[in-house]
């Protein structure tokens, strides 16, 4: 029996990929990163700023994704999402423009911790991308 | 009776009109292949976000805590209305029915004295409404400078929504648009975002089902999720609109085109027959001239 499942990456102007021959995707979940296989159970989350892994019998593709959701059911994971991009093509210009501008609004007084952490690791994550 | 010079021109004139409605259609036909694309493309995103949503709402159990995006106020007192037109003329009826079905639902409110607040996309819609809501409207925004429509746009509206209601400003949201079914028809629609109105077939077929797990918890999720899908549903309110703005205006102006064309046929017709008219009546002067010698 295969161990493969079907992967939807949408975003609002398009479907930005889908596949049906991954075997694993590890997706920056907000509680800390999940790995999904076939037949995991069906879940609801939220992402975090991070990079998505998406294993499949080829290749392995990377993608950072800044926000969304995921829903895993019946062997498909949807991934919506508003800003993503393939780390293939990362542009180091968008990369260094989104790190200062998180930057800026973290050294704003009047954000709460949560957004702070999001921010923080946001930045940590653009910096180790841009550094590869 | 015209003389012949004036037919003339007024059949030179016709032509030029026409010339320019048919690149008018031409252009709309391009367009509207491009906004079709868009609007298809765009379409599982926010089916994908309804399914979510739906999901969720179900298996919360505790309906007084919900948030109150879902479930609403509790009242409904204040009605918010986004009338979503298009920026440009020209499209035969796509503005007008739009605004026609916006203005029977305000009468409707103000008719049971309730509150009203009009927040309108699209300079036409404003135009339009401004006469006679004047008092009502609270906010018009345009999106004239950017091309494409985009989800940056909707994300705008989205938040200008939220922080309304956030502020207690109203209690019910519903949007107006234009839903594209072919380039024929458009049918305006009329749509409550808040609170979150679930249809009724999607609610049976999908009801056995609501073992999900999640993480953090639903009500959390929810009350991230329920802000994102306002704006997502304006965005594709927004898409929807755009191609049936394009649908709009290429049959407009193929109509346009094609009543110029009968226009120039009856002129021509008219104009030689005034030649032949005025032909035949010189001849009759010389032949009797002739005649009388």
């Amino acid at each position: 029996m295969s161990n493969l499942f079907n992967i939807d990456i949408v975003n609002p102007e398009q479907s930005f990929i889908s596949k049906d021959n991954v075997f694993e995707v590890v997706i920056p979940a907000v509680e800390g990163e999940i790995g999904i296989l076939k037949d995991h159970i069906p879940i609801i989350s939220f992402l975090k700023p991070g990079i998505i892994r998406v294993f499949s019998e080829s290749e392995e593709q990377n993608f950072y994704v800044e926000d969304g959701i995921v829903e895993f059911k019946d062997n498909t994971l949807s991934v919506l999402t508003s800003s993503i991009f393939d780390l293939k093509d990362a542009d180091k210009n968008f990369v260094s423009e989104s790190i200062s501008s998180a930057e800026a609004e973290l050294s704003k007084d009047n954000i709460d911790d949560q957004k702070r952490f999001l921010l923080n690791h946001k930045v940590e994550v653009l910096k180790s991308i841009s550094t590869n | 009776m015209p003389s012949l010079d004036d037919l003339r021109k007024r059949i030179t004139s016709v032509k030029s009109t026409q010339k320019i409605t048919k690149a008018m259609k031409m252009v709309a036909a391009a367009k509207l292949r491009k906004a079709q694309e868009n609007a298809e493309k765009g379409r599982p995103y926010s089916e994908k976000m309804n399914n979510v949503i739906l999901n969720l709402s179900k298996s919360i159990t505790d309906k007084e805590n919900a948030p109150k995006l879902l479930v609403g106020t509790g009242e409904e007192k204040v009605h918010l209305c986004i009338v979503l037109t298009a920026d440009r003329g020209l499209c035969g009826g796509f503005n007008t029915n739009i605004i026609k079905k916006a203005k029977s639902y305000f009468e409707k409110i103000i008719s049971e004295n309730k509150t009203l607040k009009i927040i309108t996309v699209g300079s036409k819609g404003y135009d339009q409404l401004k006469r006679q809501y004047k008092s009502y409207i609270v906010e018009n925004i345009s999106f004239k400078e950017s091309k494409n429509i985009n989800y940056f746009d909707a994300d705008k509206v989205g938040k200008i929504i939220i922080e309304k209601f956030e502020k207690n400003e109203f209690d019910v949201c519903a949007i107006f648009y234009n839903k594209f079914k072919n380039v024929i028809t458009q049918i305006p629609q009329e749509q409550q975002i808040v609170p979150l109105n679930e249809d009724k077939d999607d609610k049976d077929d999908s009801s056995n089902d609501n073992d999900y797990e999640f993480e953090p918890d639903e009500d959390e999720i929810l009350s991230n999720l329920l802000p994102k899908n306002i704006s997502t549903q304006i965005f594709k309110a927004m898409l929807e609109n755009s191609a049936s703005e394009q649908g709009s205006r290429m049959t407009a102006m193929d109509n346009a085109t094609r009543n110029a064309g009968e226009l120039v046929d009856r002129l021509t017709i008219e104009y030689n027959r005034s030649r032949q008219a005025a032909i035949t009546k010189e001849l009759i002067e010389i032949i009797s001239g002739a005649e009388s010698l």
